[in-house]
């Protein structure tokens, strides 16, 4: 399965490192970022900190922005919950951290890689997806597609991006 | 001197990695003699002491320990790996300064 660009995006509700519930598609009133993302892929901790500044440059527009671990934590202890919870503990998350044990949103989504990003509009339509930008190697970058479609979601424009690849280590699947 | 990448499908740095290496045995003024090898299961990865993609191994010792400093406590397994480049930046492929003084190091010790 996977979401198409201007569909709603299905609605889940997943646990974050506190053990909170939180809406993917939110309550209609703001846009949201879903990111897929783990522990140890070097491509999803090279862009963290740049989606990670992108969360605390759009809080004020209300933008929500989840990370989502869907990884199979039993062949990759690193990305059990424990280890979230560790990692959200020991660094500045601007976002809230969930997890996907059974990797049902993942697959829902049809999420590929760590990072994968989904934009989704107030309504929950799917407006962007692929990578954050050009580049993971460049923090210049500063998730300059991310940040692209955020502002015309915002401004109610339509997107001249809509898709890109995604960049990064394939989702570990449960075999 | 003998030099093997190692690489798991999963990780899309392989073509880099292989980009990188040949372009500092270029600079070195070394044969271009790499020897591919993928690495397509968690028996394999434990076999080879793969603890990621891409792995580098310069005459059967991984390039990072050419240079000291191992892979630390990552466990083997079908993974992309976490390097670090000399600014401190997270990155899936070797530091190319680093790829540069790994084969030094090892050309140095073959004589």
């Amino acid at each position: 399965m996977s979401v198409d660009i201007g569909e709603r995006a299905p609605e889940y509700t997943l646990p974050d490192t506190a053990g909170d519930g939180w809406s993917l598609t939110g309550d209609g009133t703001a846009p949201t970022v879903l990111v897929f993302t783990c522990n140890h892929c070097p491509y999803a901790l090279a862009w963290h900190d740049r989606i990670a500044d992108a969360a605390r440059d759009y809080a004020d527009s209300r933008v929500r922005f989840l990370a989502i671990n869907a990884n199979d934590a039993e062949r990759y202890p690193r990305d059990s919950y424990e280890a979230m919870q560790t990692r959200v503990a020991r660094e500045d998350w601007p976002m809230p951290y969930l997890h996907d044990p059974t990797q049902e949103v993942a697959r829902a989504y049809g999420a590929k890689t760590t990072p994968d990003v989904f934009v989704l509009d107030a309504d929950g339509r799917l407006r962007y997806r692929g990578a954050p930008d050009s580049d993971y190697d460049d923090p210049g970058q500063e998730a300059a597609w991310l940040r692209e479609a955020l502002d015309a979601v915002l401004a109610g424009r339509d997107l001249e991006r809509t898709q890109t690849t995604p960049v990064g280590c394939s989702i570990k699947w449960k075999q | 001197m003998r030099i093997e990448l190692l690489w798991w499908e999963g990780c899309p740095s392989t073509d880099r990695a292989l980009s990188e290496l040949r372009a500092a045995l270029a600079e070195l003024d070394l044969p271009d003699d790499v020897q591919l090898r993928e690495i397509r299961s968690d028996d394999e990865a434990a076999a080879a002491a793969f603890t990621g993609s891409p792995t580098i191994l310069i005459n059967d010792v991984e390039m990072m320990a050419v240079l000291g400093r191992g892979a630390g406590d990552e466990p083997a397994g079908l993974n992309c790996r976490v390097y670090r480049r000399r600014d401190g930046r997270v990155a899936p492929t070797p530091d190319p300064e680093d790829l540069r003084d790994a084969l030094v190091a090892a050309r140095e010790r073959t004589g």
